[in-house]
């Protein structure tokens, strides 16, 4: 029986449970960050001492720990690559802007249970000495920013933050910054533009890589809200033991956002791989099927960014079989287990970990449409492609949902669709605004087809009542 | 020391080079090179593709300008050294390195040169990139060429036609912006012409230092403006205008004047302050129309101020003064003139003789009054003429060859002390002949009072004043873009200008005209060339020690101040 997995969701829906620090530290908060300032430096191999930061550092790459805000970048690695020579201080930056849509997790931590985000946050800040922090929320979530510099105050007067936390000497503020209302500001360069102030343009990589030059060109780590709450449990458990959790290469829990056409919306925290799509749909403890007598038409995994899946898909591949080595098979989407590797196998992707079920009802020319519209109004307009793909996309589409569709624009949304992702722009944003249009256009064609000759008739035959009525 | 040592280039090329592969052509390419601001960095793809002479298309790079990777113009594909497992370069069974093709497609503009790279700006990929890109920047984009005013220097037109797809698909309704947008002063905007590469941006906010232009709204509705309620007003707005691909910044100086391609170009300098900015001047059937800037790293680097940019109308003043004149002017011919005046001179007692020249002057023209005054015993000096400067270009010394002045030894030190002295002289009676070239004496305690007691006053000049009018013999002159020779700017740098314009009537170039007055008082054949003066100049003067005419080239040749001491003062009056 496939189940919930509850880590990083354990307390916050128990009755009872409040944001407030007094019952977080009833609740065992704090004791991780206590253990870790309290390490000593440890002998390594070569009888040089490691330093309880490396230590910490070496349970998050040992934890295997892929980053939850869309990309699953290995924790671990993405904290190597900082550069520590530079002399510069370096920053960490939480990235809380949640926008994506469908994905509404990270807010579930941040609104009932924020000491847990800050103990997670300021562990990551201490094994990267890092003294200054952002956390970086989104503008729409006014009482999220309320209770986080509440959860803040409180932390700063017990002693978890500012100078000399519990008697260590490590000091590290901490500040939260709201968004203004942009999407753009959850790409992490996007993020630190508009974190310095500016315009949240994201920036050319190369050369402005995060990690080498990122806040004020300062060396710095942006991971997103959920990631750093699993730091804490990675710290708790140990990274090997938190490795248990889920399966090899996408191990430990995630947050799931279910949401569309299902019974039982909401989200759920699994064993990475442990679950499948479809026990995700129809499993009565998550979405538990569709409303009754609906069929499943398409399922978008991973935020309306991912590529579409068609109901019935096959996809082939590549799996560890019972010796351990690869295998390749054909599976049902529904048979993908929910992870990283498997949805970016399939051809789409976990992303934000956003499940949109869309049942026989939907007209996927207006699904579609809705999703470009969204592009369109939230391109940052920075570079061409994106800038000008993402709205002639959404223009096209909204001609087709109002009666002024052609045959061929399904070839024609294609055709512009492709003109804009593989690199062709500075940040990923060309590739969420023109994987929808590729995968839903592609894998239903001919619904894209029919509107338009439609669309055609109806002109026709209207020219043709106007010829014999003159 | 020859001419070519004595240039000053900016940030020298590291010695060490990297090869990479440009569309099969191997080349060896420095690794470093100077960034916007002349610091070395990691050579770039589209640095290292013009070294291999292939260019790579482009809107929103410039070298001079911070990167901004907009575009996407200059998209490339790319390969790297394959590596095996252990990162050991792999090797293709003939022994040569083997190289990995990225799946991705990288900007030239932003993307650092690695060794054994192949850069690939040919492939289908590439021109199918290149082309979606320019579909994309022409479908809110007006089509309507004929009638826009940059047709001719238009980036987007240029490679539409170069590289562009032969039809655009959109079937859409474009976006619409505002057409004629008042940005300032001297600039208008029209923002469905912008593409939205930054430029102007980016040099008014990191060069000029003004955070006055930004991108306002968001995607496809982007729209460059200036800041709200403020004009976009600093002293080099007009920058942007050339550095704006298309044509969505115009100088309302210039704008629908004339189609580019009427204009006749002549290499020459700006003469509005001691910087010296290389210019072009744009002229067209014997009239300016506009100044833009030639590039030149040691001086202006592709850049002018607004001022000097727009201070050459005084050239085609209809008051221009055309017509030899003066009470002592036997007849109205130049050689009656210069005959008279060089009678003159010739009989002058020494020390009743002085010359007041002009900073403004030509080198080889302050040389000629130089040997003038030597064969005469005259005193010489010049005005000088300051106003405000700034950390940048513009130069608190108003004029283009103060130092020339100086080292030729005409100027007193400090530059203008010695008027006080010719007055006292005229005062006294022993100062009885004055020589006045190209400035109005009369506020610079000369007054007409003064100059009336003058026995003759010989004046050369452009335009009229009060000094002009009691010249005893006139001989009018000519602006710089009237003739050729040179200027030394503030910072010792020797710099040509040419003849862009005739002269209006019978002015004649000084150059000419000192020429033979010098001849006609020395006796000695002169060089009846700019060449032939200025080597004459060099062999005799050590300032100009070395320095040869063909050597100045296109950018001059730097012979540093030899002190500060000796500059020409930059707080002394204005002028
Ligand atoms: C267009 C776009 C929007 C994004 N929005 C978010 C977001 O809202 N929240 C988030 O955590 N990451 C978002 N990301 C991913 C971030 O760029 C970045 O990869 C992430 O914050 C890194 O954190 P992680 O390694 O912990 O996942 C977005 C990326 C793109 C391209
Ligand atoms: S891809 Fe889109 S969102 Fe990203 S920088 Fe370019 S225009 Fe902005
Ligand atoms: S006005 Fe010209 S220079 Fe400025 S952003 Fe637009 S196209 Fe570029
Ligand atoms: S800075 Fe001086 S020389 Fe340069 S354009 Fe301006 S006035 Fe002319
Ligand atoms: S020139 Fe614009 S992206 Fe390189």
């Amino acid at each position: 029986m496939p189940s919930e997995y509850r880590l990083i969701l354990k307390h916050l829906d128990q009755p009872g449970y409040t944001p407030d620090l007094d019952c977080y530290l009833r609740h065992d908060g704090y004791h991780v960050l206590r253990q870790a300032l309290a390490l000593a430096p440890r002998p390594g191999p070569d009888g040089k001492p490691i330093s309880p930061q490396e230590q910490l550092r070496h349970e998050v790459t040992l934890s295997g720990l892929r980053g939850r805000g869309g990309a699953g970048f290995s924790c671990g690695l993405k904290w190597s690559l900082v550069d520590r020579k530079s002399g510069k201080p370096i920053y960490l930056v939480c990235n809380a802007d949640e926008s994506e849509p469908g994905t509404f997790k990270d807010r579930q931590v941040i609104y009932k249970d924020p000491h847990q985000l800050l103990e997670g946050l300021i562990l990551s800040s201490y094994a990267n000495d890092v003294h200054l922090a952002y956390i970086y929320i989104r503008g729409e979530f006014v009482e999220g920013a309320r209770i986080l510099e509440r959860a803040l105050a409180e932390a700063r007067a017990q002693g978890f933050l500012g100078r000399n936390i519990l008697g260590s000497g490590y000091d590290l503020e901490v500040y939260v910054h709201r968004g203004a209302g942009a999407y753009i500001c959850g790409e992490e360069t996007g993020l630190l533009e508009s974190l310095e102030g500016k315009r949240p343009y994201p920036r050319v990589k190369p050369p402005y890589f995060p990690a080498v030059l990122g806040l004020y060109l300062c060396p710095t780590i942006v991971n997103n809200v959920e990631t750093l709450c699993a730091v804490k449990h990675v710290m708790a458990l140990g990274g090997a033991e938190y490795a248990k959790l889920g399966t090899p290469n996408n191990t430990g829990t995630r947050l799931v956002s279910l949401s569309g056409h299902i019974q039982r919306p909401g989200y759920y925290e699994i064993e990475v791989g442990k679950v499948t799509l479809g026990e995700l749909i129809f499993d009565p403890a998550f979405g538990n099927g569709l409303r009754p007598s609906r069929r499943l038409k398409a399922i978008i995994p991973g935020g309306v960014s991912a590529k579409i899946f068609k109901a019935g898909e096959k996809v082939k591949v590549k799996r560890p079989g019972p010796d351990g080595r690869e295998l390749e098979q054909t599976l049902d989407v529904l048979e993908l287990p929910y992870d990283f590797t498997s949805l970016t196998a399939a051809g789409s992707m976990s992303g934000s970990g956003a499940i949109i079920v869309l049942d026989d009802t939907t007209d996927m020319v207006s699904a579609l449409a809705n999703i470009s519209e969204f592009f369109a109004h939230e391109s940052c307009g920075q570079c061409t492609p994106c800038r000008e793909g993402s709205l002639w996309l959404a223009k096209a589409l909204r001609r087709l949902t109002q009666g002024a569709g052609r045959a061929q624009d399904a070839e024609y949304l294609a055709r512009i669709a492709d003109s804009i992702p593989g690199g062709r722009t500075i940040c990923a944003f060309g590739e969420a605004c023109s994987w929808p249009v590729q995968s839903t256009v592609a894998k239903f064609k001919d619904e894209f087809v029919a509107r338009g000759k439609d669309h055609e008739a109806r002109r026709t035959a209207a020219a043709q009542a106007g010829e014999t009525a003159k | 020391m020859s001419a070519a040592a004595v240039v000053t280039s900016p940030a020298p090329p590291s010695s060490d080079t990297v090869n990479v592969t440009v569309d099969g052509r191997t080349v060896a390419v420095p690794r470093l090179l100077p960034d916007w601001r002349g610091k070395l960095v990691p050579t770039t793809m589209i640095q290292a593709c013009e070294q291999a002479g292939v260019e790579v298309p482009h809107y929103c790079y410039h070298a001079k300008l911070p990167v901004a990777g907009n575009c996407r113009m200059c998209l490339v594909e790319y390969g790297l050294p394959a590596l095996g497992p252990e990162g050991q370069p792999l090797r293709k069974p003939d022994g040569s390195l083997a190289v990995k093709k990225s799946p991705r497609p990288a900007i030239a503009c932003a993307t650092p040169i690695s060794p054994g790279m192949e850069i690939y700006t040919a492939t289908p990929e590439v021109q199918q990139m290149r082309a979606s890109v320019l579909e994309f920047l022409l479908i809110n984009h007006p089509l309507d060429c004929p009638i826009c005013d940059q047709a001719g220097e238009c980036k987007l037109q240029e490679y539409s036609v170069e590289y562009g797809h032969a039809a655009s698909r959109f079937v859409e309704t474009k976006v619409h912006k505002p057409k004629q947008v008042d940005l300032g002063p001297r600039i208008m905007l029209d923002d469905e012409r912008c593409i939205l590469c930054t430029r102007c941006i980016r040099f008014t906010r990191d060069l000029a230092g003004d955070d006055a232009l930004g991108i306002v709204n968001r995607g496809s509705y982007n729209t460059l403006a200036a800041y709200p309620g403020r004009a976009f007003d600093n002293p080099y707005t007009l920058n942007t205008v050339d550095l704006c691909p298309v044509g969505a910044l115009t100088a309302k100086d210039f704008r629908f004047q004339m189609r580019v391609w009427f204009l006749k170009e002549t290499k020459s300098l700006c003469t509005s302050c001691g910087t010296g900015c290389n210019v072009l001047i744009g002229s067209r059937e014997n009239r300016i129309l506009r100044y833009t800037p030639r590039a030149n790293d040691a001086v202006n680097v592709c850049w002018l101020c607004d001022h000097g940019r727009l201070n050459y109308r005084w050239i085609g003043r209809p008051d221009r003064l055309r017509q030899l004149a003066g009470s002592r002017l036997p007849a109205p011919t130049w050689d009656a003139a210069l005959t008279e005046v060089a009678q003159r001179l010739r009989h002058a007692v020494p020390g009743s003789v002085a010359v007041v020249a002009s900073a403004r002057l030509a080198n080889e023209e302050l040389y000629l009054i130089r040997r003038l005054a030597q064969h005469t015993g005259a005193a010489t000096d010049i005005v000088p003429r300051s106003g405000p400067g700034d950390a940048w270009l513009i130069h608190a010394d108003k004029n283009p060859n103060s130092l020339g002045a100086q080292r030729l030894g005409i100027s007193a030190d400090p530059a203008g002390s010695r008027l006080s002295q010719f007055a006292a002289a005229i005062g006294q009676g022993t100062l009885r002949t004055l020589l006045v070239f190209g400035e109005d004496v009369t506020p610079r305690g000369l007054g007409p009072e003064l100059l009336d007691r003058l026995e003759c006053l010989v004046v050369s000049d452009i335009l009229p004043n009060r000094t002009t009018e009691r010249a005893h013999v006139l001989l009018p002159g000519c602006a710089h873009a009237e003739k050729c020779g040179s200027f030394t700017n503030v910072h010792g740098r020797v710099q040509r200008f040419f003849k862009a314009v005739e002269p209006p009537g019978g002015a004649r170039p000084e150059v000419e005209f000192l020429r033979e007055l010098l001849q006609r008082v020395s006796g000695e054949p002169q060089p009846d060339t700019a060449e032939g003066l200025f080597h004459r100049m060099a062999a005799e003067v050590p300032a100009f020690a070395g320095l040869t005419w063909a050597g100045l080239g296109d950018t001059g040749a730097a012979r540093p101040p030899e002190a500060e001491r000796v500059r020409p003062r930059a707080d002394a009056t204005a002028g």
